[in-house]
């Protein structure tokens, strides 16, 4: 199936819905173009591309609900899965958490997630931009792992209650490591966008070369706490940390950083610096996301962390309506607010301190504390009386990113950056932190 | 299974809408509708269409993967049954060589029309990526096996067992714990069956029937007083077995401060003493850091001989075709080449299996047509070999892949994936307990925990699910927010015993993730209790 437009998703839902006897049926149906382009060792490596759609359908008959999906789109496939998901429906046992399906939503306008220079990608367009970066990549002696990917895809949902929502999307990301021929030194650079007008992948480029270059021959020095600047592309692999863990039902069941002792939550209470605000807006237009989650709810403006409070915390249906409040969903992408300080005059007002690039595999050591744990990786630079002195070996850390926004001494401003871990897209600032803890080295390059 | 999708299931409530992120769930099957194949002759036929025309278009290699990927997912907690979700996908991903470059494309319109389309959409992007080639692919030699087959040995086939008795397993584990006082628990029961159906201008046409298995749950204790919460995990490992895996034989139990499990699981045991012991870990001693000798059982040590030996031992990393992602590694060709690298202690032998009956990685043939074999990475402590498909085996002189070409889907371009990578156990005759009597000052470790290596595979940190003090050849009590840290090369230097074979067991990772985009592989690891001198362990407690 092709990316369907509104009005299409609409008819075909409909139709869908009108096959249904249960006493609540819900109907999703997605699809994505997605194709890539991976490069290493200055060629191409793999590369290909998939299109796909699902068409998804949930009958309930009181508390008991079934699922079943097809992705034939014919009026006998149409009335099976229909009539498959209401006889899973009859077989499942009754759930007390099931949620009744939602009536008719009110959206506000669809964001601007849809790009159609984006959508419009092709095999040569990849080939070209990959070349534009090895051409960067042979100029500076160096070999190239990249991978360009880009994806159009739309979601839309309808049920027997009046609800229908919809929603297309584009995406396009870039990253790159640069290694010098000798393996003694490695950059990195990522973007992501919407829009793929805003992709510049000989500028990326040029700063995973330049990083390359300077991280040859790094010295060890001892791990322990240190003054960090953390680029952004470092900082959000631990912020989205804290998204991901601000869910309601945790918090109020006592296994959450948020709980407190005696079964209360820490909503409200202050963890932060004055300068930690965090929000998510599906109307950015530096980060546009879908105007609705997954569940149907609408998609609002939130702030997470008011300066330094916990403002708002995500809640499932279920738990919002058991503990009577409004129910807020997990935002898909979100935003750190930031300051004015450049990186580079964030070097300069270093006395002594590590520049680090990138984290990498991030793993959650404690739940009650957010305690992470994970290393530095292609690009880390000792700083020393306002410059970049040397390059340093790599570092373990372990630290808690809520600690962490509590060691606050300056921040950047903020730019869209992808994760390395989830592959989500933010906007985060720069950040310098001090005492951070790095617990020991490594010889990785 | 997709990672991806696993998470989403195991996260989603009853509500649809989650299912909305879901990528390539596919067709949908019945909870209790009777297991299926499709005709091995209209896969042939299929199979065929692509062959025939990607060499039309212009490929001199062509392979073909039909896919019917099955997968059931019982999601649960405290009373109630969160999720049952089947799901299928169907599907053809074709592979082709095209002026010496890479071309792979999929659909899953499975009609001649679409699939000759879609063979002919891979030869143009191999031919437009053939400007980027600085050297054409080079694929070791291979022989057609013309038609055979290959099915994991099941005994019970999981998707036959009635979806009831399978939830009602999981609430009774749920109901063991709550009454041994834990506050939570979930538990979650996966099932793959991967249908897979391989053909190649070689003249190879493989049919495979897949089966894979994971009981997991996780029981968590709350002091509302302090705030404090801890939590344990189910030391039952992943298995490429059927349903009887769940059906417990005594024979299969190794008691001791702990009961451990061999080739049978015992869940409902397990979730019993899972609440006594989060309960012992809430009131445990925090550890005082410092060089411990480290007792690592295997439902530990799996997992850091993954991060530390499967990993870097792959070809691709060592070359460079993982650096922007999953990293390279520290095991360098003239490493090698040298035949005298001195990776661990000389009673350390690991070895690549994908024979292994019970394990994850098991199949007769990889996905691009090798036949499955086994071979030595480090023999007695020296690096002796990689892991290869069939474009990499001529950069380590081989004549032959050794088969570790696996893709997570139809739908995604197969490349080189970890075999079953175990730790051989030792020839004399040694006991846990024999390895226990001998340590001064140690821990002794079950249950994977926090895990993190750097992207060349020197230095990492693993935590654990139950973690005991050592004093004087004695077990004396629990300690939490235990992590070891180690550089690979010295770890596995510091070995200084091995349990041998009648200890000897399987771990396993379902979600191995790795590639650009990121594919997801299920392989086991095997190991005896093994003995490691002088590791460094932290302290891993903090305040908020």
């Amino acid at each position: 199936m092709p990316i369907v437009t509104q009005n299409e998703a609409q008819a075909l839902l409909k139709k869908v819905l009108a096959f249904s006897k249960a006493d609540e049926c819900e109907v999703i149906l997605f699809g994505q173009d997605s194709a890539n382009l991976r490069y290493a060792r200055n060629a191409v490596s793999t590369s290909g591309g998939n299109s796909n759609s699902t068409l998804v359908v949930a009958s309930a008959f009181g508390k008991k609900l079934g699922i079943a999906t097809i992705n034939e789109y014919d009026e006998v496939s149409l009335e099976k899965v229909v009539r498959r998901s209401e006889e899973l429906a009859r077989l499942a046992p009754e759930n007390p958490e099931h949620m009744p399906a939602l009536g008719p939503q009110q959206y506000q306008p669809s964001p601007a997630t849809y790009n159609a220079d984006t959508a419009a990608i092709d095999p040569r367009f990849r080939a070209d931009e990959v070349a534009k970066s090895l051409r960067i990549t042979k100029e500076n002696k160096l070999v190239a792992a990249g991978y360009l990917e880009n994806t159009t895809g739309f979601s839309s949902m309808m049920n027997n209650k009046g609800l229908f929502a919809y929603n297309n999307y584009t995406d396009v990301n870039f990253s790159v490591t640069l290694r010098t021929e000798d393996g003694t030194g490695s950059g990195y650079a990522s973007k992501g966008f919407n829009d793929v007008n805003g992709l510049n992948i000989s500028a990326a480029t040029s700063v995973a070369a330049k990083k390359a270059l300077a991280s040859k021959g790094a010295k060890a020095i001892e791990p322990g706490k240190y003054t960090v600047i953390l680029e952004p592309l470092a900082g959000l692999v631990l912020l989205e940390n804290i998204i991901n863990s601000m869910d309601a039902r945790s918090a109020d069941e006592g296994r959450s950083f948020l709980s407190a002792p005696g079964g209360k939550t820490k909503l409200g209470e202050k963890l932060m610096d004055d300068r930690v605000t965090i929000y998510s807006d599906p109307w950015s237009k530096e980060l546009p996301s879908s105007h609705y989650a997954r569940d149907g709810r609408p998609q609002e403006k939130t702030t997470w962390v008011d300066k330094g409070v916990i403002k708002n915390i995500h809640y499932s249906r279920y738990w919002a309506q058991k503990k009577n409040v409004h129910a807020i969903p997990e935002p898909d992408r979100f935003i750190m607010e930031g300051g004015n300080t450049s990186l580079e005059d964030m070097i300069q007002s270093t006395e002594k301190g590590i520049l680090v690039t990138r984290l990498w595999y991030i793993r959650p050591v404690d739940p009650q504390t957010l305690l992470f744990t994970g290393l530095t990786r292609d690009g880390t630079f000792y700083i020393e009386n306002g410059e970049i002195k040397f390059p340093v070996k790599n570092f373990r850390f372990n630290e808690s990113p809520v600690i962490m926004l509590n060691n606050l001494e300056t921040l950047g401003k903020p730019e869209r950056t992808v994760s390395v871990e989830s592959g989500i897209n933010a906007l985060i600032p720069p950040m310098k932190i001090r005492d951070f803890t790095f617990t020991s080295l490594s010889d990785a390059i | 299974m997709k990672r991806r999708q696993f998470l989403q299931m195991a996260g989603m409530g009853m509500g649809a809408g989650l299912l909305a992120q879901i990528p390539l769930v596919g067709h949908a099957v019945s909870l209790d509708r009777p297991w299926y194949t499709i005709d091995v002759a209209r896969k042939k036929e299929l199979a065929d269409v692509a062959l025939n025309a990607a060499r039309s278009k212009g490929a001199t290699y062509t392979d073909v993967r039909i896919g019917r990927y099955l997968n059931q997912f019982i999601i649960t907690r405290e009373d109630k049954v969160e999720n049952i979700a089947n799901t299928e996908s169907y599907g053809i991903g074709i592979r082709v060589i095209a002026n010496g470059s890479w071309g792979f494309a999929a659909t899953d319109k499975m009609d001649r029309d679409s699939i000759a389309r879609t063979a002919a959409l891979a030869v143009s992007i191999a031919k437009e990526n053939a400007r980027l080639l600085t050297e054409p692919v080079q694929l070791a030699p291979q022989k057609g096996y013309g038609e055979v087959s290959w099915k994991t040995p099941i005994e019970i086939n999981a998707f036959d067992v009635p979806v009831k008795e399978k939830a009602e397993l999981l609430l009774s584990v749920n109901d063991a714990a709550l009454k041994g006082g834990a506050s939570y628990v979930g538990s979650n029961l996966f099932l793959v069956n991967e249908q897979k159906y391989f053909a190649s201008s070689e003249g190879s046409y493989i049919d495979q029937d897949i089966h894979r298995i994971w009981p997991y749950f996780d029981v968590t204790k709350v002091d509302a007083a302090t705030g404090k919460f801890e939590v344990r995990e189910s030391l039952g490992a992943p298995r490429g077995m059927g349903y009887e895996y769940l059906v417990p034989r005594e024979s299969d139990k190794i008691k001791g401060i702990t009961t451990l499990y061999r080739d049978r699981y015992d869940i409902l045991e397990d979730a019993r003493q899972s609440a006594r012991q989060v309960e012992e870990k809430l009131k445990a001693k925090s550890v005082e850091p410092g060089k411990y000798d480290l007792v690592l059982d295997p439902t530990n040590l799996w997992l850091t001989i993954h991060e530390s030996v499967g990993h870097p031992t792959e070809l691709d990393r060592v070359m460079g075709y993982e650096a922007n992602f999953a990293g390279t590694s520290f095991l360098t060709l003239d490493k090698w080449k040298s035949g005298n690298f001195n990776f661990g202690s000389p009673i350390v032998n690991l070895v690549a299996d994908k024979l292994q009956p019970g394990s994850l990685g098991a199949v007769g043939y990889d996905d691009e047509g090798v036949a499955t074999q086994q071979w030595d990475l480090i023999k007695n402590g020296k690096l002796v070999n990689y892991q290869t498909t069939r474009d990499q085996a001529h950069i380590i002189g081989l004549d032959h892949s050794q088969g570790c070409s696996y893709s997570q889907s139809w739908s995604d371009v197969q490349f080189q994936r970890m075999p079953n990578v175990s730790l051989q156990p030792g020839t004399a005759k040694l006991s846990p307990a024999d390895i226990i009597k001998n340590v001064e000052r140690g821990i002794f470790i079950a249950g994977r925990g926090s895990f993190s290596i750097d992207q060349q595979r020197y230095n990492f940190q693993f935590g654990g699910q139950l973690f005991y003090e050592i004093r004087n050849g004695q077990i004396t009590g629990m300690l939490k927010d235990v992590a070891y840290q180690s550089n690979t090369q010295e770890f596995w230097n510091s070995c200084k015993a091995i349990a041998d074979k009648s200890d000897y067991r399987l771990g396993g990772s379902f979600f191995d993730g790795k590639g650009q985009p990121m594919q997801s592989s299920a392989v086991s690891h095997g190991a005896s209790t093994a003995r490691f001198n002088g590791v460094n362990v932290i302290n891993t407690a903090r305040k908020i």
